[in-house]
């Protein structure tokens, strides 16, 4: 099933009279259950790839259609909902908000969604066990090391059962060792639930995690290829 | 339910002694706002007390033809029988006391010098006479003395004279003449407000008459009411052709005007109080949404809409409102009472008769103009906390997240 379907898809920028050209036609499908790296250099539209699927940005031309809905064109307050539901973020910086505690930024994509208390505690213990954290529970940000600021956000990304996980650079301001860890939990709990993960990254320690490689150059797929190193046929 | 409130206290917190300035600003405008509406309102409520009880009154009936400008006491000036005049008035049960009195102009002399006073005749056994019973020293006139006088403090100090000293009076007389006569000073009477007792002498209202040939005729009769707003109603149902019949709102226009517009000036200077201090609060805000661009930018790609950012910023704006507007209220309250209490001196002010002020103003706070400031002081730090809630909701979370 896909989970993320883009088509011609094209994203501008421009900055005063300079247009920037970040992706330049791209088609990709997300299908449900890949662990997928976006990879390549700096400047070849990994993260903009990665705003589009996660709603975070519009393209310029083109469609991008999540879940089976096309979100070309919904208003911001649309798009805040789809993602509240249906996508999860982990982002290259400690993403946690720094005046609640784990257990609270855990907490809080369930509340955006009008989780009862119970529900909410039961999810909220549930995933901080899986990425080791239920004993850092009342720990705000300033008292968890990077890779455990980075286990609570993935824990967090996760906590709404979302289709579609997208992380940005995960491992980028970890350690070998919590770089590792985190790609380890990821990696587990994408074969437990079956959600999809999309990666923008150029870590040989996250590409090796995947079953799916999608590269990158001047806002086109160069290569996609699946770890049995076959190509795939999208572009 | 996202618990707003945990939220927005924790954000407070982030920067304490911001949010505590904050907060102080905030109490100290509505401490400020309270104590100017306390210290207008007291000033309006001495002014018109004072200038009701001591000149006016809230009726005055004159002669047709009587010119207060002229202090005249010819006879075409004057009303005849006025003590039949007052007792007939005073009949009606809305009325509280009403009296004779001849107003002439004249010169007080003693130890070589001179000043201008107005003398005035009055009955002395009235009621309307209570706000010069205050004496310094001696004692109050009797309707039989034929040589004593009550002089204010401010003259008594000024012409160095004390109780049983003699002074000259010089006066106006009724044919256009003048007359001149000694007089023994019975006692010495403070009112309060020394731009009206250093210029008045008063005479017991036979000898006044007498004194300036004035007859058994006075210059107006004096009407103090229950109710002041009843005025015109009881100066309808008195009114004659022979007379003119003055409310106190025609006798004090000067003062019914600025009692009027102290209210729009209070409302200007409100909003300028509130407007410095809720700058202060805008700004705090404001850069509490530039230090959290890229936490704003977290909660949205989670899923938080534009409406729900607004409510945490503006629940923010709450607390310190709650916490700024409580202190406040507290601080000016108390300002108020105290003042109340025991007033500010500012001694002479030097006004006209038209609107007499007392040395000492006492603020005064009603219920409903405390409770008017606090709302507007409320309301007024949330709209214009709008401004910082609307821009962290408006971010787009692509720029937010990368701290634009």
């Amino acid at each position: 099933m896909e989970v993320a379907k883009l088509t011609d898809v094209t994203r501008i920028y421009k900055v005063g009279q300079v247009e920037t050209r970040a992706l330049n036609g791209i088609n990709l499908t997300i299908e449900s259950g890949e662990f997928t790296s976006l990879v390549g250099p700096s400047g070849s539209g990994k993260t903009t790839l990665l705003q589009l699927i996660g709603c975070l940005d519009q393209p310029t031309s083109g469609s991008v259609v999540i879940n089976g809905k096309e979100t070309t064109g919904l208003n911001r307050n649309q798009r805040a909902d789809l993602r509240k539901g249906t996508i999860g973020f982990v982002f290259q910086f400690f993403a946690l908000i720094p005046t609640l505690t784990a257990y609270e930024n855990v907490e809080m994509p369930l509340l955006l969604n009008g989780k009862s208390a119970a529900e909410r505690r039961k999810r909220v213990m549930e995933l901080l066990e899986a990425v080791g954290m239920a004993d850092r529970a009342n720990n705000r940000p300033d008292q968890l090391s990077g890779g455990q600021q980075q286990r609570v956000a993935v824990a967090r990304a996760l906590a709404t059962n979302p289709k579609l996980i997208l992380a940005d650079e995960p491992t980028a301001n970890l350690d070998t060792e919590n770089g590792e860890q985190v790609m380890e939990i990821m990696k587990k709990l994408n074969k437990e639930t079956g959600a999809t993960f999309v990666f923008a990254t150029h870590d040989p320690r996250v590409i090796k995690y995947a079953n799916r490689v999608v590269t990158l150059q001047d806002g086109l797929i160069l290569k996609d290829s699946q770890a049995n190193g076959k190509q795939r046929g999208d572009q | 339910m996202i618990n707003y409130f945990k939220l927005a206290y924790r954000n407070l917190g982030r920067h304490r002694r911001r949010s505590f300035l904050s907060g102080l600003a905030l109490a100290l405008g509505t401490a400020l706002l309270m104590f100017i509406a306390a210290f207008f309102q007291g000033e309006m409520r001495s002014a018109m007390e004072s200038t009701l009880r001591l000149n006016s009154g809230h009726l005055q009936v004159r002669d047709a033809d009587y010119d207060p400008d002229k202090l005249s006491v010819a006879w075409e000036y004057l009303i005849e029988n006025p003590s039949h005049i007052a007792a007939q008035i005073q009949t009606l049960d809305v009325v509280q006391t009403a009296t004779p009195r001849l107003f002439a102009s004249g010169i007080v002399s003693a130890r070589d010098e001179s000043v201008g006073v107005q003398i005035i005749g009055i009955d002395p056994a009235s009621p309307a006479n209570d706000p010069y019973r205050t004496l310094t020293a001696g004692e109050f006139l009797t309707a039989d003395d034929r040589d004593g006088i009550l002089i204010g403090y401010p003259l008594a100090q000024s012409l160095g004279l004390g109780v049983g000293d003699t002074l000259t009076l010089l006066v106006n007389t009724a044919d256009g003449s003048v007359d001149q006569q000694p007089f023994t000073v019975r006692g010495i009477f403070t009112t309060g407000t020394t731009a009206y007792d250093k210029g008045i002498v008063f005479l017991p209202l036979a000898k006044a008459q007498a004194f300036s040939g004035a007859g058994d005729r006075a210059s107006i009769i004096f009407v103090l009411l229950k109710d002041r707003e009843q005025a015109e109603a009881v100066a309808a149902a008195i009114s004659s052709p022979n007379y003119q019949v003055k409310t106190w709102r025609e006798l004090n226009q000067l003062l019914v005007l600025v009692n009027d517009f102290s209210d729009a000036y209070l409302v200007v200077i409100n909003f300028i109080i509130l407007g410095v201090t809720v700058t202060v609060i805008v700004n705090t805000l404001l850069m509490s949404v530039f230090e959290r661009t890229r936490e704003i930018g977290i909660l949205s790609a989670i899923g938080m809409k534009g409406r729900q950012i607004v409510t945490l910023f503006l629940t923010e704006a709450f607390l310190l409102a709650v916490g700024g507007v409580t202190a406040g209220t507290l601080i000016g309250w108390a300002a108020s009472a105290y003042f109340g209490k025991v007033g500010i001196y500012f001694g002479d002010l030097g006004l006209s008769a038209e609107m007499l002020l007392e040395d000492r103003i006492y603020t005064y706070l009603t219920l409903e103009s405390a409770i008017n400031l606090i709302i507007t002081a409320f309301v007024i730090t949330l709209l214009a906390s709008l401004y910082p809630a609307q821009m962290a909701a408006r971010m787009e979370p692509v720029e937010a997240l990368h701290g634009k």
